[in-house]
C-alpha cells in the first residue's frame, strides 16, 4: 500500500510537469464543449430558394412574402424560367427551386385547384427533406389562409383532424440539449482512453518499464498507480464539464448528480480498462496511438451521439450496444433530460459494469502474459 | 557460494529461429567484479534480462545472490541493483526525485544507504533540481548507478555501463566500480570495449551466444599460443593484402596503426621472415617487432577457432 502511495504521487508529479498535456487535458473539454454544439446544429435554417414566377398576381405574391417571412428561407433569386432557376442548384447556390405556373391566382380561385412544382437539390440529404418539409407546411398554411378557403369553410365543413403535439423533454427541440450531454461523454471518452494508452507505452518506449520490472513493485500496484490518477482526472473532467453545461447552456440535470456520477466512475473505469488493453498490445506511441483512433472512431460514430441508433441497420444495432460509449451517452442522456432514476439505468449500468470487467481483466491477463 | 551462476541457460527469440544465448554457464564468485565482454549481438544484453527475472530463457538454470532466477525471481529483485544498457529513469522527473522515487519502491531511504553512494552523489548533488533528461551523458551515468545502488544490492549488473560514454567518465567509473567492489558488492559488468577487460578481475569472453573463454584477463592472455607480431609499413593496406596472400601466415589483422600477425609455424626469426615479405614485395617504412597479445587479440583468436560458426553474412 506504501509503495502505491509513492507510484502515485509520483504519477501526479509527471502529470502535471507536462503543461501541454495538463492543459490540453482541462482546456480541450471547456473549449470543444463550447465550441462544438454551436456548430453542429442540425436544425435546418437558411434553405436558399429560387423562385419562378409566371403568375405575378396577388396571390403569388403572397405565398412569396409567406415563404420570405417565415424566417427558415432565403430567397436568392427571382428567375425567369425553370432553367435559369435550375442553373442555381447546379452552382450550389439554391437549395430548392419554387416554380409558381401562370394562371396561379385564376385556376385557384375559378377551379378551386392548382399546382406547384418544388424541386429540391437531395445533394444535402437533410437538409433538402427537411427544407421540402417546411416549405410543405408554408404551402399548406398558405393554402388554408386564402380568403376562396377560407369561405368554402363555411359551406362545406369537411372532417379534418387538426394535430397539435408538443415535445416532450426538450420542449424546443433545440439540437443542443441532444448534443451537449453527448460531446460531454465524447471528451471523457478520449481522455479516458487515449491518456492511459499513451502514458502506458510511453514507460515501453522511454524503456523505463525495464527498470520498474527489477524493483520489487507488484504488477497490480504498477497498474493502479497508473489508472487512479487517471480515473481522478477524468472525474475532474466530468465535473467541469457539467459545470460549463450549466454555465453556457444552462442545462441542469433533471435527474440525481450523484447517480450521474456513480455511473460516471464506473464507465471511466471501463474505459481505463480499455486504454489499458490496449497499451498492452503496442510497442509505441504511434502504434497506441492509431490503435485508439481507429476505435475513437468507432465509438463517436456508431454511439448514437449524432445519428439515431433505432435507424441503424441491425447489424450496425449490434456494434453500436457493443460500444461502451452508447449506453453511457444514452444513461446521460436520460438523466439529464429526462430525469430517470436509477430503475430507468439500471440496465445500461450493468452494461457499462460488464464493459468495466471484460475490458480490465482482458487487459490484465493480457498484461500477465506478456511478461 | 556463487553470487551468480549460470548453468546450460539457453534462450531463443521468435519461436527458436534466432540463437541468441547457446548454453552458457559460468559462475560468478561473491564480491568480484566479473566482466562479460562481447560485440554487440553477442548476447549479453539476453542474459542481463534472465538474471535480473525480466527474461524467460528457454532451457537451464540460473541463481542470483543464492536464488533461482524463475522460482524466487521477489527475492532476487530487492537484492540485485540493475543499471540497464539504455538510460531508463524518468526523464522527466529530477534526479532527486528519481532517487527518491527508487529508495521508496525498495523499502528504504537515500539517507539509509547515504554512504554507500556518497562518493558518486556527491558529484551530481549540485544539480538535485535537474530533470534527468537534461543531464549529460555521464551525469545520467552516474544517477543511473546511484538508483541502482539505493537499496545497498548484494549483486550489482551493470549492462553496457560506458557504452556512449567519453574516455574520463568512462576511467571514473571503472574507479568507482573499484571502490564499490571493496565494499563487498558482487559487480557482473558487461562491455564491448576489450580495453576495460584488464580492469575485470574475471572475464568471460563470449561471441554469437557462446562462451569463448572464462579466465582472468592475464591467463587469457598467457594462455595466447603463439607470438604475436606487430608489423606496420608506408602503405598498411597493401601489406595487409601481401601478407594475407602468404601462406605462411596464419592470421593477420589491422590493429591500430599496426597489422597483428601470427605464424602458422611458430619458429624463432619470425620478426625477419615478415621483414623479408614485406622487402620483397616493395614496401618502405618497414617496421616490424614481437609483441605481448591483448585481449582482443585473444577474442579474435578465439573466435576464429571456431570456424564450424556460420557467420551472418557469408
Amino acid at each position: 500500500m506504501k509503495v502505491l502511495r509513492f507510484i502515485l504521487q509520483k504519477e501526479f508529479r509527471q502529470i502535471f510537469r507536462d503543461k501541454t498535456i495538463l492543459a490540453m487535458m482541462f482546456v480541450m473539454p471547456t473549449v470543444q464543449l463550447i465550441v462544438m454544439p454551436l456548430a453542429m446544429n442540425f436544425d435546418v435554417k437558411n434553405v436558399n430558394i429560387s423562385l419562378v414566377d409566371h403568375d405575378h398576381s396577388t396571390y403569388s405574391q403572397k405565398l412569396i412574402s409567406k415563404i420570405a417571412s417565415s424566417g427558415y428561407f432565403r430567397i436568392i433569386s427571382s428567375d425567369f424560367s425553370f432553367k435559369e432557376a435550375l442553373m442555381h442548384i447546379e452552382k450550389e447556390e439554391a437549395d430548392l427551386v419554387v416554380e409558381i405556373p401562370s394562371g396561379f391566382e385564376r385556376n385557384l380561385v375559378r377551379d378551386g385547384a392548382q399546382k406547384l412544382a418544388v424541386s429540391v437539390d437531395a445533394i444535402n440529404g437533410s437538409k433538402a427533406s427537411i427544407g421540402g418539409s417546411y416549405l410543405n407546411t408554408v404551402i399548406s398554411d398558405f393554402n388554408a389562409g386564402i380568403d376562396i378557403n377560407i369561405r368554402n369553410i363555411n359551406k362545406t365543413p369537411s372532417g379534418v383532424i387538426d394535430i397539435s403535439f408538443r415535445n416532450w423533454f426538450n420542449p424546443m427541440a433545440e439540437y443542443k440539449y441532444y448534443i451537449v450531454p453527448g460531446i460531454l461523454v465524447l471528451l471523457l471518452t478520449m481522455i479516458g482512453g487515449f491518456m492511459t494508452a499513451l502514458n502506458i507505452v510511453r514507460e515501453k518506449e522511454v524503456g523505463t518499464i525495464e527498470q520498474i520490472n527489477v524493483t520489487p513493485i507488484k504488477k497490480w500496484e504498477f497498474i493502479l498507480g497508473k489508472l487512479i490518477p487517471f480515473w481522478v482526472i477524468g472525474m475532474t473532467v466530468f465535473s467541469i464539464g457539467l459545470v460549463v453545461c450549466f454555465v453556457v447552456y444552462r442545462i441542469v440535470p433533471e435527474g440525481s448528480i450523484a447517480l450521474i456520477y456513480l455511473i460516471a466512475s464506473v464507465y471511466l473505469i471501463a474505459l481505463l480498462g480499455f486504454g489499458l488493453l490496449i497499451s498492452t498490445y503496442s510497442d509505441n506511441q504511434v502504434q497506441a496511438m492509431f490503435v485508439a483512433f481507429f476505435f475513437m472512431m468507432i465509438f463517436m460514430l456508431m454511439s448514437g451521439l449524432f445519428t439515431s441508433i433505432d435507424s441503424m441497420p441491425t447489424w450496425a444495432r449490434i456494434i453500436s450496444n457493443l460500444t461502451p460509449v452508447t449506453h453511457f451517452i444514452k444513461v446521460v442522456r436520460m438523466i439529464v433530460l429526462k430525469g430517470s432514476g436509477f430503475e430507468e439505468v439500471k440496465t445500461e449500468l450493468c452494461y457499462i459494469l460488464a464493459f468495466a470487467f471484460v475490458l480490465n481483466g482482458w487487459a490484465i491477463w493480457n498484461y500477465r502474459k506478456t511478461n | 557460494m556463487a553470487a551468480v551462476s549460470l548453468e546450460n541457460i539457453t534462450k531463443t527469440y521468435d519461436n527458436g529461429k534466432v540463437l541468441a544465448v547457446d548454453n552458457v554457464s559460468f559462475e560468478v564468485k561473491e564480491g568480484e567484479l566479473f566482466g562479460l565482454i562481447g560485440p554487440d549481438g553477442a548476447g549479453k544484453t539476453s542474459i542481463f534480462r534472465i538474471l535480473t527475472t525480466v527474461l524467460l530463457a528457454d532451457k537451464g538454470q540460473a541463481t542470483v545472490a543464492g536464488f533461482e532466477v524463475v522460482k524466487d525471481y521477489r527475492s532476487i529483485r530487492s537484492r540485485v541493483g540493475y543499471m540497464p544498457g539504455k538510460f531508463s529513469l524518468y526523464q522527466d522527473l529530477t534526479i532527486k526525485e528519481n532517487l527518491e522515487f527508487f529508495a521508496t519502491v525498495f523499502g528504504t531511504t537515500i539517507e539509509e544507504n547515504y554512504e554507500l553512494i556518497k562518493d558518486i552523489y556527491d558529484q551530481i548533488k549540485p544539480f538535485n533540481d535537474r530533470r534527468a533528461g537534461k543531464l549529460s551523458g555521464g551525469m545520467k551515468q552516474k544517477l543511473a548507478l546511484c538508483c541502482a545502488l539505493i537499496h545497498k544490492p548484494e549483486v550489482l549488473l551493470l549492462d553496457e555501463p560506458t557504452t556512449g560514454v567519453d574516455v574520463v567518465s568512462r576511467k571514473e567509473f571503472w574507479e568507482m566500480l573499484k571502490r564499490l567492489k571493496k565494499q563487498g558488492i558482487t559487480i557482473l559488468v558487461s562491455t564491448p570495449y576489450m580495453d576495460e577487460a584488464n580492469l575485470c578481475e574475471r572475464i568471460a569472453l563470449i561471441q554469437k551466444g557462446k562462451i569463448m573463454s572464462v579466465d582472468t584477463p592475464g591467463n587469457i592472455i598467457n594462455s595466447f599460443p603463439t607470438t604475436l607480431y606487430a608489423a606496420k609499413s608506408a602503405d598498411i593496406y597493401q601489406l595487409l593484402n601481401d601478407l594475407r596472400a602468404n601462406p605462411e601466415i596464419e592470421s593477420c589483422y589491422a590493429f591500430g596503426e599496426f597489422l597483428h600477425v601470427t605464424l602458422k609455424d611458430n619458429q624463432n626469426g619470425g620478426a625477419d621472415f615478415l621483414k623479408n615479405i614485406a622487402v620483397s614485395k616493395g614496401h618502405s617504412e618497414i617496421l616490424i617487432k614481437t609483441i605481448t597479445p591483448g585481449i582482443e587479440d585473444s577474442f579474435i583468436r578465439l573466435m576464429n577457432e571456431r570456424p564450424e560458426e556460420v557467420r551472418p553474412g557469408n
